[in-house]
């Protein structure tokens, strides 16, 4: 009988009784080069064919810049504003029995399934000046509709269920055990909850939280309703994009969008290390 | 401080989990509620925690009535099986915890609770962990962190729920002997549940046997291993043989005959006669005396344990005999309890 020698040193592939690594590794770097890799690569290629002077000018065009910060800007609020209420919605549903909760539950992802365009639509026709909300902010000097306070409005709804969906099961793991734990040791229940469960949270809500913001960043057809759609105020990047195609300036539409792609990459790389942080430190 | 328990009574949506039940735990003691899972032992726990309401009844701590504070007014220190520590707090954190959370009046300062935080990491013997994060300690260090966040609030009573239940048995005998340690040495009134009895038996002042929402006895291992004051913890508290006798005028007599025990204060009828397996003296010529043929014989440690057919094979009982002597070669054994006690038997 022979038995493989012990290797010294780095190995590719760490000795394993599950077998089919070769396998299930090569298919996975397979799809994920054919779904990701060659439209994104595709996508810098053909922008870099432009040159970096003309990417440079496209680059901080004031147009462009300005598209960048509504889009980021607006998907950052929303996915701020969705962290806290989405937390609470799902503390409530996890926590509470009332009637019609299943009813509220079912609803939390009615934002994933329906069509965007409906959904700017709606919101439109509800914070338009005449609508039902909209006509009770006019007099309060608040306008929403056709505005970035719009865009923002649209991105919370569609971004509410990542939070939720994400930070549900969390809350629904707490043991019990260590509320109690927390009460024993004379923490109010005020106390218990600020200072014990949420921070418990906090790996699960900066994942809903990225998610929300991701979706965000990329939203298109529910804003495009509600944004009004103007020039260095109201106007996302996705659009921005959707004009430069319409206009047949295809090296443009690229460069933005690879820009575009930089900062969400980076953006969301950033929030995957704190994540890795709080993991290791929380196991 | 002083705990008494008076008469409490607990149900569950209507089922009882404990029916009127009387402690009193004297101040330092070391208590053990055993019984087997369902027995209510930990319901008890709970209600003198304050982390159940007594259905009826009343908890004292002291000569205060407790029944109706909070949770966080009756200042106890509960530890739980699974540890409940705070994950993202570091151990520090989880120890100096309860301090933190006092009132502002009543809160030391931060640097007073991390000296209280690593005096107690001293006494539980994990000095140099402050930083650690629970998930980083080993289930036996995170016991002792529990131990040690539940003494730094200074508790009036220290409550344990099966606080060596998750651990490995060797962990679990070492901090057996480490809680007495402690305990000697604070001088906390403790009360831990367990359904190990050696775990009772070795640790506690005294021991609470329960079963089925009641206490069926309370004492020293002395007294609930030699005087078992019901069948229930003669059957529960360490190993015993049972068998169904009659009693005429004082005598126990199984089917047909005497065996030669007397037993003057059990009145005539059906009981069960019950005794240890090493409580058997053998005997040769049979007057009086109770036989059984040879059904198996297992070697257990320094001893030898025969399992016997009494009275045709309807009824088994053990005895242990030494290692060499020559019955258990025999197929046919003659013996006779040398302590026992029969318990009428009970009309349900």
């Amino acid at each position: 009988m022979s038995s493989a020698p012990a290797q010294a040193g780095w190995q590719f592939k760490k000795p394993s009784v599950i077998p089919g690594f070769g396998l299930t590794l090569g298919f996975s770097l397979a799809y994920l080069t054919l779904i990701i890799l060659i439209p994104l690569s595709g996508l810098v290629w053909r922008s870099a064919s432009l040159g970096w002077t003309d990417f440079w000018a496209i680059a901080t065009d004031r147009r462009t810049v300005k598209a960048l910060e509504i889009s980021f800007g607006t998907a950052f609020i929303a996915a701020a504003v969705n962290v806290v209420f989405g937390t609470l919605v799902a503390w409530v549903l996890v926590r509470y029995r009332f009637p019609g909760r299943r009813v509220v539950d079912a609803m939390v992802d009615l934002p994933f399934a329906l069509p965007t365009a409906v959904a700017g639509i709606a919101l439109t026709t509800l914070y338009a000046s005449k609508g039902w909300i909209g006509s009770l902010l006019e007099p309060l000097g608040i306008k929403v509709a056709y505005t970035p306070l719009g865009i923002v409005v649209a991105l919370v709804f569609i971004g509410l269920p990542f939070v939720v969906r994400t930070v549900q099961p969390i809350i629904e793991e707490i043991d019990k055990e260590v509320e109690e734990a927390a009460a024993t040791l004379g923490a109010s229940r005020f106390q218990t909850v600020t200072k014990v469960l949420f921070p418990g949270l906090a790996p699960a809500v900066t994942t809903g939280f990225a998610l929300a913001f991701a979706r965000g960043v990329g939203e298109y057809g529910s804003v495009i309703f509600i944004a009004g759609n103007l020039p260095y105020v109201s106007e996302i990047t996705p659009l921005l994009i959707v004009i430069r195609l319409e206009e047949y300036d295809y090296a443009a539409a690229t460069a933005i969008a690879t820009i575009m792609l930089a900062l969400s990459f980076g953006m969301l790389l950033v929030i995957n290390l704190i994540q890795a942080w709080t993991r290791k430190r929380y196991g | 401080m002083d705990v008494r328990v008076a008469n409490v009574r607990k149900e569950f949506d209507r089922f009882p989990a404990l029916r009127d039940v009387s402690l009193d735990i004297k101040s330092g003691e070391l208590i053990a509620l055993l019984g087997p899972s369902g027995s209510g032992k930990t319901t008890l726990l709970r209600l003198i925690a304050g982390l159940e309401r007594p259905t009826r009844g009343t908890i004292y701590f002291g000569d205060e009535d407790a029944s109706n504070k909070t949770i966080q007014e009756r200042n106890v220190g509960f530890v739980f099986q699974h540890y409940a520590l705070f994950r993202h707090m570091t151990v520090a954190d989880n120890i100096g915890f309860g301090l933190k959370v006092r009132p502002s009046n009543k809160r030391p300062t931060k640097a007073e609770i991390r000296a209280r935080a690593s005096e107690l990491l001293d006494l539980v013997q994990l000095s140099g962990l402050e930083k650690r994060y629970p998930a980083q300690l080993s289930g036996g260090q995170r016991q002792r962190v529990a131990l040690a966040r539940a003494m730094a609030i200074e508790p009036r009573v220290l409550l344990l729920d099966e606080p060596f239940g998750a651990l490995d048995a060797q962990v679990r005998r070492e901090l057996r002997r480490w809680l007495r340690e402690i305990h000697d040495a604070t001088g906390h009134t403790t009360v831990f549940v367990t359904h190990d009895q050696e775990e009772a038996l070795e640790l506690a002042d005294r021991v609470v046997v329960m079963s089925q929402g009641r206490i069926e006895q309370v004492g020293t291992a002395d007294e609930v291993y030699d005087h078992p004051n019901s069948p229930f913890v003669y059957g529960f508290i360490g190993e015993s043989s049972s068998l169904p006798v009659k009693i005429e005028d004082g005598q126990v007599w199984i089917a047909d005959r005497p065996i030669g025990l007397s037993t003057p204060n059990v009145p005539n009828g059906e009981a069960t006669l019950y005794f240890r397996p090493h409580h058997v003296e053998l005997l040769d010529e049979c007057n009086g005396c109770i036989a059984g043929t040879v059904a198996a014989s297992r070697r257990v440690a320094g001893t030898r344990r025969v399992e016997l057919e009494i009275g045709g094979g309807r009824e088994r009982v053990e005895i242990e005999l030494p290692v060499g002597h020559p019955a258990t070669q025999k197929s046919r054994v003659t013996f006779r309890p040398n302590r026992w006690k029969v318990f009428p038997k009970v009309v349900e």
